[in-house]
């Protein structure tokens, strides 16, 4: 039996002027009303399904340039160039016909981070369409939606919205005439921060343990089921209907040259507005976070964000200025990730937070990589004995000297986006660290 | 297949308010293993059912014990390796026992920043649950941390068995959704 949600959910969607020209709303379509998601609201209201009706007239390579001309970023976490990767596939020869897959990844489990599940509640057909459009580009005959196992009742909407694209057409034999099939299963996983790794979430939709495996092979070469596969992030799919609709070039307008589009900040923390901004990138933190959202909810000054999702090493006061773009965040040192905004105010204790941050990758850790499996847990069991008053005075130095040997030194990036808040936080607010080995007390206020 | 850690299913009465059927369960039934095999022809390899099945199995026995599991590799013919690996690499698949109702609070940093470890506490106090997973005497609850359930914006959340209480969860709103459990109005999607 489908579960679907009948009550609202609290979170925030909109902001003062939200859909205008300078703030177009081209993502979060319809987000907070409960009755979006079907497929007769999707037709009605945002002109569903005319981008795939548009791409099936087109050649596949016509709409991969179109991608390609959009400058698509990935949403997910890396930034990388859709169209190029979609560039990636292999195509067929005469001699060998190729199975290729597009999979979608939903594993969304960034901490700070709650987009793709507005987008899979309240306008799954965007995301649909997307795939589609995605699948009619690289010519897949198949495609999956890996859902993080928490988003159970995703999963039976999303279920319901694929029989819905059946039964009108868009899903299936011949594809509205254009004599391709097509078709999308849905996996649920089961709870593993990892799967949402591109090569982890394939080990995982191949029912294995979600563990990152060897590269190269690239998915692009072996992926899904040993055939070559393409990974896309839920907000990036969603964003190829608009690329159509747009077209590349227009898409292109939006944002900075090189960043392009809008993306989906989640923002939490102490922040007086949370919730999820769409917004054209490139526009400065500062003005995100308090002409926007309001600025600190407690009322005290803010000393800390997580500009990318809880991986992204932390900015302190000097770079609340950065433009929200993929380039600028990597160039201030941190990244632009997944858009999940934490903001933490002056009383916020940074030992405990990085602590929290330590626990969780030391937890999520698969196991696979020594550095990894073993450098999370060394680093979570220092920053343990500084938080609870045993630090030692050589603790510092011990900290530090581990994130360097856990860097590039693993198969994915989890090591490496465990090390990124150790290494941002010692640096930043080192004073904190120091007081709490030589007092035995938060030098903040003692809250988390 | 055996392992010290996870208990098999026995024979003994239920305790009040345990999850069912969590006693004399030791084989799927026909219905689930014709699911399971379903499933399994729905992928390009069989073996991608494993995540699906051991859903169905954790959905008969309460929790994934060592007959569940064996089941599950029956059904699929699979290693009984392969399904101990996977059921116990994923936090969702419980191999042991939890309570009739499933505590869940995300003390991921958003959450801890608005309150998480005290409403973990609260409910701690008013459930006699210890964070942990372990069920009650009664087998009425479990308490559990778990990492960020996409819900930042309104933290601190609560996840109860599969609902999530998503909204800002106070002192009588968590008092509300117990009260409700207790009473058994407990409904799956949270009203």
């Amino acid at each position: 039996m489908a579960r679907i949600r009948v009550k609202p959910d609290p979170q925030r969607y909109t902001f003062d002027g939200f859909g205008s020209s300078q703030y177009p709303n081209l993502m979060l379509l319809g987000a907070g009303d409960l009755d979006n998601w079907t497929l007769k609201s999707y037709q009605d209201k945002w002109e569903g399904y005319a981008a795939l009706r548009k791409a099936l007239k087109l050649e596949p390579a016509a709409v991969t340039a179109e991608v390609k001309l959009s400058d698509l970023r990935g949403r997910g976490g890396a930034g990388f160039r859709t169209g190029m990767k979609w560039g990636f596939m292999p195509k067929d020869t005469a001699e060998r016909k190729v199975t290729r897959y597009v999979v979608c990844n939903a594993d969304e489990g960034e901490p700070g981070t709650f987009k793709d599940r507005a987008i899979l509640e309240y306008n799954p057909h965007q995301l649909i369409e997307g795939m589609i459009i995605a699948g009619w580009a690289m010519q897949c005959k198949l495609g999956f939606i890996y859902v993080r196992g928490e988003f159970g009742w995703l999963v039976d909407k999303l279920e319901a919205a694929l029989q819905q694209a059946r039964d009108a057409g868009y899903l299936g034999r011949d594809i509205l005439g254009s004599g391709w099939d097509f078709d999308i299963l849905t996996y649920r996983g089961a709870g593993a921060y990892i799967c949402g790794e591109e090569t982890a979430l394939l080990n995982s939709l191949e029912g294995r343990r979600g563990e990152p495996r060897v590269k190269p092979p690239f998915p692009a070469q072996a992926g899904a089921f040993g055939q070559p596969t393409t990974v896309n992030n839920v907000e990036t799919l969603a964003a190829v209907p608009v690329i159509l609709r747009m077209g590349g070039a227009g898409f292109a307008r939006i944002g900075t040259p090189g960043n392009t589009g809008t993306r989906i900040y989640s923002l939490s923390g102490h922040i007086k507005r949370p919730g999820l901004y769409e917004l054209p990138l490139g526009l400065p933190l500062d003005f995100i976070m308090n002409d926007l959202a309001g600025g600190s909810s407690t009322g005290r000054k803010i000393k800390a964000v997580i500009p990318g999702g809880c991986s992204a090493p932390m900015f302190d006061a000097k770079d609340f200025d950065c433009p929200m773009d993929f380039d600028t965040v990597k160039a201030r040192g941190s990244m632009a990730g997944s858009g999940g905004i934490i903001v933490m105010d002056e009383d916020t204790c940074m030992v405990r937070t990085t602590l929290r941050l330590t626990h969780f990758y030391a937890h999520e850790s698969c196991g696979q990589c020594t550095p990894c499996r073993e450098g999370c847990n060394w680093m979570e069991m220092i920053l343990h004995r500084i938080e609870h008053g045993e630090g030692l005075p050589g603790d510092l130095a011990l900290l530090a000297s581990l994130p360097p040997r856990i860097n590039m030194r693993t198969l994915c990036a989890l090591g490496d986006a465990a090390c990124g808040p150790v290494e941002s936080a010692l640096q930043k607010f080192r004073a904190e660290f120091e007081h709490h080995i030589s007092h035995k007390e938060c030098l903040a206020g003692a809250r988390v | 297949m055996n392992h010290p850690q996870t208990p098999e299913t026995s024979d003994a009465p239920l305790a009040p308010g345990a999850r069912l059927p969590l006693s004399s369960r030791t084989r799927l039934s026909a219905e689930a293993v014709a699911e399971i095999r379903t499933i399994a022809g729905k992928y390009p390899d069989r073996l991608a059912a494993t995540l699906p099945a051991l859903y169905i199995a954790q959905r008969e026995f309460g929790f994934l014990s060592l007959a569940a599991m064996k089941e599950v590799a029956a059904a699929l013919e699979v290693p009984e390796g392969h399904i101990f690996g996977v059921a116990t690499f994923y936090t969702m698949f419980k191999k042991r026992p939890v309570g009739r109702f499933h505590l869940q609070v995300c003390t991921n940093v958003c959450c801890a920043l608005n309150g998480a470890y005290e409403l973990l506490n609260r409910i701690a106090e008013r459930t006699g649950a210890k964070p942990g997973g372990e069920p009650t005497g009664d087998g009425l609850w479990s308490l559990e941390e778990v990492e960020c359930l996409a819900a930042c914006g309104s933290a601190p959340c609560l996840q109860v068995n599969e609902a999530v209480y998503d909204e800002f969860v106070d002192e009588a709103r968590l008092e509300a959704i117990l009260d409700a459990c207790r009473r058994g109005e407990y409904s799956p999607w949270g009203e």
